[in-house]
């Protein structure tokens, strides 16, 4: 069973599973790094992207106007929830604990009440179906567009970051919130922009994610733990650590659960205690 | 603090005693949501301890609590093993592992300490879930049968039952009330102040958050083993983020450092949850609308609002 094809294939499924990981946890990553706030309905902007996506499909048939739609739907929902809630808790761990998943509770419940109990899958466009082979070996083309997607949005992401002036002062605001708002960069209106942004990012992962996992009830939660993972094993309000973080965790996720189904989510998440134990900020992370 | 010992003390001991003497007239669903409430009562106050008293919010505190309950469905669905033996095995895993994953949470903070919970927590569901020969993964261990104390009562009767966990409750209670109150108690709320000032002072101040997140998972153990026996089935739903979070509602909604706030909190807790799905399908939305009402409208809990108006 463990021959070099093996090795191949579950490489390239651990890594177009880090890929839409990414699109999930780096927006959580940038919103923790802005604004420290632990987002707990993370997991929720990803699971109603995904059913947007799946309304819109159903209506118009474009994949293109569905990830749109979710990305824009569920922004909105996020900058909503950041200007009228969460802005009213600065500094308050545990009250922005509690009030985002009191939010993932009632998305949950809401998605259930228009959507239904029943999973559904994202109809693949058509010319992203089938494989593309390589002698004994065939990769589905869907898996090599959402590696493709990952590492454009990861590009433009790091040259806004790190090119742009706004990519500056958002850098600003992560090294020190204070300082920046300071020295007159408007700190408050970043956070909404980037809490904005975060949301999208996750969104569009869901429809992306929804044509390969599904969209059912219960996504939120599920994918939640992993994009904590990648953010803690990352390091907070890091880029590279948020695409080191997702790769590492694709991979060990795809592996755990080839080699050893059973512990398959330990051997996820004690490797992830083990960084921590050496390095409580993660990998690329600052105190 | 120590000025309101004796109040708290003739309250719980009125309240105790309303409980039990009320308690033979109540039908047997009611009966059952409190005894229910005693038992997360127990988990509530113990993540007090950590929360609210040394200023540590545990966002896997259900990890200490699932151990536990997982143990006693082990031991009584496979081996047949008396109520001593479970009590023992479920407090001593659930400490055990407390001990264990401290090593890892103390050296954080913050945040951070929040993040590495969570992740320890969910190596424990992980487990819960997937590791199915034990566990027998997402389906739980069924039929866990009450405990047999050798009392002319059955357990299996709502009633005794509910006094056993009544007092169980008491005892959780007393124990953790003179923990909270030692010199031990007050060095933890030092720290909650002030991290570096108890330092300076010269107290071991990983010791002390050590000691806190053992007791509080050794707590957190014996409400686990309870509620196996209460539910009589354990699934990897117990050992969940969601239930985690849930106990931090309830500290929060109680009062944080309050002791009894948070066992309040879990009492109301339970009955919101309990009654709000008889009358509708929509209580998530009730749920999660009560987690953000908490946070805006009482940030110090209920604790907190009491004490405001009275003083």
């Amino acid at each position: 069973m463990v021959s070099s094809e093996f090795w191949i294939i579950q490489t390239f499924n651990g890594l177009s599973y880090g890929a839409l990981l990414f699109l999930l946890a780096s927006g959580l990553s940038l919103i923790f790094g802005v604004m420290r706030v632990v987002n707990l309905a993370h997991g929720s902007y990803f699971m109603l992207g995904g059913y947007v996506g799946l309304s819109v499909v159903w209506r118009t048939g474009s994949f293109a106007a569905a990830v749109l739609a979710g990305a824009v739907a569920i922004g909105l929902i996020g900058i909503a929830m950041e200007r009228l809630f969460l802005r009213r808790l600065p500094g308050q761990t545990l009250g922005q604990v509690l009030m985002t998943i009191g939010f993932a509770l009632i998305f949950q419940d809401l998605a259930l009440l228009i959507w239904g109990g029943d999973p559904y899958s994202i109809p693949v466009p058509r010319f992203l179906q089938g494989a593309v082979r390589a002698g004994a070996l065939s990769f589905p083309t869907y898996r090599i567009f959402i590696i493709v997607v990952a590492v454009v949005v990861a590009a433009l992401l790091w040259l806004a970051l790190d090119r742009t002036r706004v990519g500056a002062r958002i850098r600003a605001a992560v090294d020190d919130g204070e300082m920046a708002q300071g020295v007159g960069i408007n700190v408050p209106t970043l956070s909404l922009a980037v809490f904005g942004l975060g949301a999208c990012l996750a969104a569009a992962g869901g429809v992306i994610g929804g044509a390969f996992l599904g969209v059912y009830p219960g996504a939120d939660f599920e994918v939640l733990p992993y994009a904590f993972v990648v953010v803690i094993v990352g390091g907070l309000g890091s880029l590279p650590g948020a695409m080191v973080g997702s790769l590492l965790v694709g991979l060990l996720d795809n592996f755990g659960k080839a080699l050893f189904p059973e512990l398959s989510y330990f051997t996820l998440f004690a490797p992830m205690a083990l960084i921590l134990a050496l390095r409580p900020t993660g990998l690329f992370g600052r105190a | 603090m120590t000025r309101r010992r004796p109040g708290m003390l003739v309250g719980v001991t009125v309240v105790a005693a309303l409980a039990a003497g009320v308690a033979p007239w109540l039908p047997s669903y009611p009966l059952t949501l409190l005894t229910q409430a005693m038992i997360v009562a127990i988990l509530a106050m113990s993540l007090d301890v950590l929360l609210g008293f040394t200023g540590l919010p545990s966002l896997g505190h259900a990890a200490y609590f699932g151990v536990a309950a997982y143990a006693v469905a082990i031991l009584t669905t496979e081996r047949q093993s008396g109520f001593v033996l479970c009590l023992i095995a479920g407090i001593v895993t659930a400490a055990v592992t407390a001990a264990l994953f401290g090593l890892i949470a103390i050296r954080a903070t913050g945040t951070y300490f929040l993040m590495i919970t969570l992740a320890l927590g969910m190596v424990v569901w992980g487990l819960a879930f997937r590791w199915v020969s034990l566990t027998k993964g997402d389906n739980g261990i069924s039929g866990v049968p009450r405990p047999d104390l050798g009392l002319p009562w059955s357990l299996w009767g709502p009633l005794p039952f509910f006094y056993f966990s009544l007092a169980c409750a008491l005892v959780a209670i007393l124990l953790l009330g003179l923990i909270v109150a030692s010199p031990f108690g007050m060095s933890l709320k030092g720290i909650r102040e002030s991290e570096s000032r108890m330092r300076i002072l010269g107290y071991n101040v990983w010791l002390h958050k050590y000691l806190a997140f053992i007791i509080a998972g050794t707590f957190a153990g014996f409400s686990g083993v309870l509620w196996a026996y209460y539910n009589g089935f354990v699934s990897p739903v117990d050992v969940q983020l969601v239930t985690s979070v849930e106990a931090l509602l309830m500290v929060a909604l109680g009062g944080p450092g309050t002791l009894l706030g948070p066992a309040a909190g879990a009492a109301i807790i339970v009955f919101l949850k309990n009654f709000v799905s008889v009358y509708t399908k929509r209580w998530l939305l009730i749920l999660g609308a009560v987690y953000i009402g908490v946070i805006l409208f009482a940030p110090r809990g209920l604790a907190g609002a009491f004490h405001r108006r009275s003083s």
